[in-house]
């Protein structure tokens, strides 16, 4: 591959429960604060857990006009105030989206407040017609990438990446690859999740949920031997993918160099997690990187405080990174489960630990069970300069996504 | 209810949604100013304003009653005659 693109990073965006933009983020990272809540809507609803990431809406009355933001589903409003932050980074206005082929792909895998919405109206009214002219576009799992690739009047690759927990892993993993073929220059990556009362109410009636709802900020555990399962949260992020010599030739600010993609299926079971399809995914990644399991400096992990999850991922890291043990975080434990952001919102928390020299904590960690204990788990914030990050996303259907990111060298 | 009382709910209402929901500017909306330019309409913003109109007079307008609305006088004429006393 000596004549395949470098790939690098030059602008990231983020609005989670963590925080609105990147220093926000930063400091709960560092602090160690959750961001969840406990949302009585759910509790009326009939949900057996009402715990969720804590995600303000962001306003865009000033920024976009009533046809666009007619257009968008709650999950384009933080895809959209994500973009803006990744591209105001990049250093990429108007001009330069009107002038070069951007392109765009997001991890999004539903859109069920509209949906539901629109059911809800047609079944009251009887009349599809009653539905307005936003319900379609609000509807479509590439509501988010229909909607930002107008704004922005992106003209290059154009789809959303549908892969459960995974998508928006993915899809910074296929911007990367199209970028390395030299098909692309530039691609707009992330994910993007909604966070209402529609979005998760199936997911929490399989018992995926954790429902220790009495301290919402200490629910979240993952690796800890008394996790009950996850907290959905959501929001999206953002990230502004490149070929090197593009971000040379505009004299971009580098953040880092992507240099890894694995993926696997594990054609297997569609909710139980797989070792040797995670180790599939793993030891890809480390192959495209071109480097050593002891080139990686911190593992994001995956884990969402699920117990059988948890538990066959710290299998997976420990086959791998054993002998070493690098630094494990999953920072899930103070964000919930951002599902379909969550590969991309854990790309940005990871490169943002990697610019401010410290590994984030990964919280509610007091007991390790027989998997976690043998990983070298950040319960505590941790003062480290690193260099290499791998982050995991794994999904229902055995999907499976790791990215090797770099600090950029010359 | 009055005539007069009657049409002044429905360009109060009107006023109100147009104002809320599609953001004009309230001083545009004039008897005689036309109503398409007027609110800078597209082929979409025509189903968004059959859910506004039926949401807030309980009834639903066609693409055929639209070609006879040209003003906003027209559209109160149109509004007063579907759901006045008359109609």
């Amino acid at each position: 591959m000596s004549n395949a693109n470098r790939v690098v990073i030059t602008g990231l965006g983020i609005w989670s429960c963590l925080g609105k933009d990147l220093k926000e983020v930063e400091a709960s990272l560092r602090a160690g604060k959750s961001g969840i809540g406990f949302d009585q809507a759910r509790k009326d609803m009939g949900y057996r857990s009402a715990l969720t990431g804590v995600v303000p809406m962001p306003d865009l009355k000033e920024k976009l006009t009533r046809r666009q933001r007619v257009m968008m589903a709650e999950e384009c409003f933080y895809a959209y105030a994500a973009a803006e932050q990744a591209f105001a980074q990049a250093g990429i206005d108007m001009g330069f989206l009107e002038k070069n082929e951007v392109g765009i792909l997001f991890g999004n895998d539903s859109s069920a407040k509209a949906v539901m919405e629109s059911i809800d109206t047609v079944r009251r009214k009887n009349d599809t017609t009653l539905l307005g002219s936003g319900a379609i576009f609000q509807s479509m799992n590439c509501t988010v990438t229909m909607n930002l690739s107008t704004i922005f009047k992106l003209r290059g690759v154009n789809f959303t990446i549908s892969g459960a927990c995974a998508s928006g892993s993915h899809s910074i993993g296929m911007g990367y690859l199209l970028i390395k073929q030299g098909l692309q220059k530039m691609v707009l990556c992330g994910g993007a999740q909604e966070v209402n009362e529609y979005a998760f109410g199936s997911f929490d009636g399989i018992g995926a949920f954790s429902i220790q709802e009495a301290e919402p900020a200490k629910a979240s555990k993952p690796f800890d031997k008394n996790r009950d399962g996850l907290v959905p949260s959501g929001g999206a992020a953002a990230l502004v993918l490149e070929s090197l010599e593009s971000a040379l030739e505009r004299g971009a600010n580098i953040l880092g160099e992507l240099t890894g993609y694995g993926f696997s299926s594990n054609g297997a079971h569609i909710s139980d997690p797989d070792l040797d399809g995670q180790l599939r995914a793993l030891n890809m990644a480390l192959n495209m990187a071109g480097v050593q399991a002891d080139a990686i400096d911190y593992v994001n992990a995956h884990a969402t405080a699920t117990p059988v999850g948890d538990s066959i991922e710290a299998q997976a890291i420990d086959a791998v990174f054993g002998v070493r043990k690098p630094y494990v975080s999953s920072t899930k434990s103070m964000t919930g489960h951002e599902c379909w952001m969550a590969g991309a919102s854990e790309v940005v928390y990871s490169m943002l630990m990697m610019h401010g020299d410290f590994i984030a904590p990964n919280i509610n960690f007091a007991t390790p069970d027989e998997a976690s204990a043998k990983l070298n788990i950040a319960a505590q914030m941790v003062e480290h300069r690193f260099d290499t990050f791998l982050s995991n996303s794994f999904g229902f259907g055995g999907t499976n996504s790791a990215l090797i990111i770099k600090r950029y060298v010359a | 209810m009055s005539t007069t009382t009657l049409r002044e709910e429905i360009i109060a209402k009107t006023r109100n949604f147009l104002v809320e929901e599609f953001e004009v500017d309230g001083s545009t909306i004039q008897d005689d100013a036309p109503l398409k330019e007027t609110l800078g309409l597209d082929s979409l913003d025509y189903v968004d304003l059959v859910v506004v109109i039926e949401e807030n007079f309980g009834i639903k307008l066609g693409a055929e009653d639209f070609q006879k609305v040209v003003t906003f006088r027209d559209f109160y004429d149109h509004i007063e005659q579907r759901i006045g006393p008359n109609a």
